[in-house]
């Protein structure tokens, strides 16, 4: 990835549920090697602003921009350089974390070798869990093979919904150096947080303020 | 491509490994089969002229039963979400998922056809034909089928919704294999049969995908 070219921008965006609108007028900007933790209440939109910046939701209004270029006018550029983690681990429980990082990378449009499988999932402490059915992973296990999918396939733009979920003080310090190390290659990130994890220098943006 | 082949072989690995439910369809196909001697009694002239219309009629209802399950479980544990991440369009991923799921639940019903064509008496020179019907037409209740469990995915009572939705559209399926096998069974001409079961496939393998992928869309917002 280039290091100086990872910018993500938004203008006025604005976020509707059904009926309901979620969030109206959000600005954001994200720097080469930046964080943006978004913060807020349950129910603020945290989740929802990170499925709009993938893709995942059609905004109501503005315009989600890379590098000032809009995203939407080249979907498919834009979901090629990002990963996004849910709430959702996406295991499947028959399938071992080797083989769904295997199937991920490809989904992404990349053969990966086994050895940056192993190393993906080394850095989670998973190594000895590689070839184990996820149906017997605990729930923090599950959380660390899906984060494992940063690693084992790169992207520069990293949307990250609530990534400590379930996850131990020693998984919490592995992301943070993940984390780091994404940042000092210049990559971005935007994680919806209710704090417990070692951000560094970064912006914050709150949701849901004022109601 | 690679994208198709990695959802086709992951769907193929998952049902490997969990072998019942694919088991489920084709076991629900032959044992509704032979309930049809117990009902009508064995009268060979009797099952012979309902062979077809029962053997069409349950491969269609067993190929219903696994579509609920085609989206349902990739929609719940998030995998639906990194398919729509994909840069691979979503309507080549679901491509690939139907050509599993017919692998998984339509190829076994071809296999197991003879089988209860044998049981209900179906005169020997129709077997190619069912088989051949079989091969052209379930591939379509696969990609009919595909439009239903994308649409019904949001709902409550799936199953029940995708029934109503997608039967009717198999009926051009269910009427031109029949036809074709019936032709057979009676020595006419059963090309122009053939022909029209290979032009609902023609016609369903890409409006099925597009579809279909509109409804996952749908689905995710």
């Amino acid at each position: 990835m280039d290091a100086s070219t990872a910018r993500l921008s938004a203008r006025s965006l604005t976020c509707d549920r059904g009926e309901r609108r979620v969030f109206a007028q959000v600005d954001l900007e994200v720097r080469p090697g930046g964080v943006l933790a978004v913060v807020g209440p349950n129910g603020a939109g945290k989740s929802s602003l990170l499925r709009l910046l993938a893709g995942l939701l059609p905004p109501a209004g503005g315009v989600i921009a890379w590098n000032g270029q809009a995203v939407a006018d080249e979907p498919e550029v834009h979901r090629a350089r990002l990963h996004y983690i849910g709430h959702l681990d996406a295991l499947k429980p028959t399938l071992t974390p080797a083989e769904m990082l295997a199937f991920h990378a490809a989904l992404r449009g990349q053969q990966i070798a086994a050895s940056a499988i192993a190393t993906a999932l080394e850095t989670f402490g998973l190594a000895r869990f590689a070839d184990l059915p996820a149906r017997f992973l605990s729930q923090g296990q599950r959380r660390r093979a899906a984060l494992a999918r940063l690693i084992a396939s790169p992207a520069p733009l990293w949307l990250l919904d609530e990534p400590t979920l379930a996850l131990d003080a020693d998984s919490v310090a592995r992301l943070a150096a993940v984390l780091a190390r994404h940042r000092e290659a210049g990559g971005v990130a935007v994680i919806a947080t209710h704090g417990g994890l070692e951000l560094g220098a970064h912006e914050t943006l709150t949701l849901g303020a004022g109601r | 491509m690679s994208a198709l082949a990695a959802i086709l072989r992951r769907d193929l690995r998952l049902a490997w490994r969990s072998p019942g439910d694919s088991a489920t369809v084709v076991l629900f196909f032959v044992l509704t089969v032979v309930l049809f001697p117990f009902g009508v009694g064995p009268a060979a002239e009797i099952l012979a002229r309902i062979a077809t219309g029962v053997i069409w009629v349950m491969a269609l209802l067993a190929s219903l039963l696994s579509l609920d399950r085609l989206f349902r479980e990739d929609s719940e544990d998030g995998s639906l979400d990194l398919l729509a991440l994909s840069p691979a369009p979503l309507e080549l991923l679901v491509l690939g998922k139907v050509l599993a799921h017919w692998l998984i639940t339509g190829v076994p019903l071809i296999v197991a056809s003879p089988l209860l064509a044998l049981l209900m008496q179906l005169p020997a020179e129709a077997y190619p034909t069912l088989l051949l019907a079989l091969l052209l037409g379930t591939p379509t209740l696969s990609l009919i089928g595909a439009i239903g469990a994308g649409l019904t995915l949001g709902a409550r009572r799936g199953g029940v919704l995708i029934a109503l939705l997608v039967l009717p559209l198999y009926i051009p399926v269910l009427i031109f294999g029949v036809a074709a096998v019936d032709a057979a069974a009676s020595g006419l001409a059963v090309r122009p049969h053939l022909l029209l079961l290979g032009g609902l496939l023609a016609l369903f393998l890409p409006v099925s995908p597009v579809a279909t992928a509109a409804a996952l869309r749908q689905a995710l917002e």
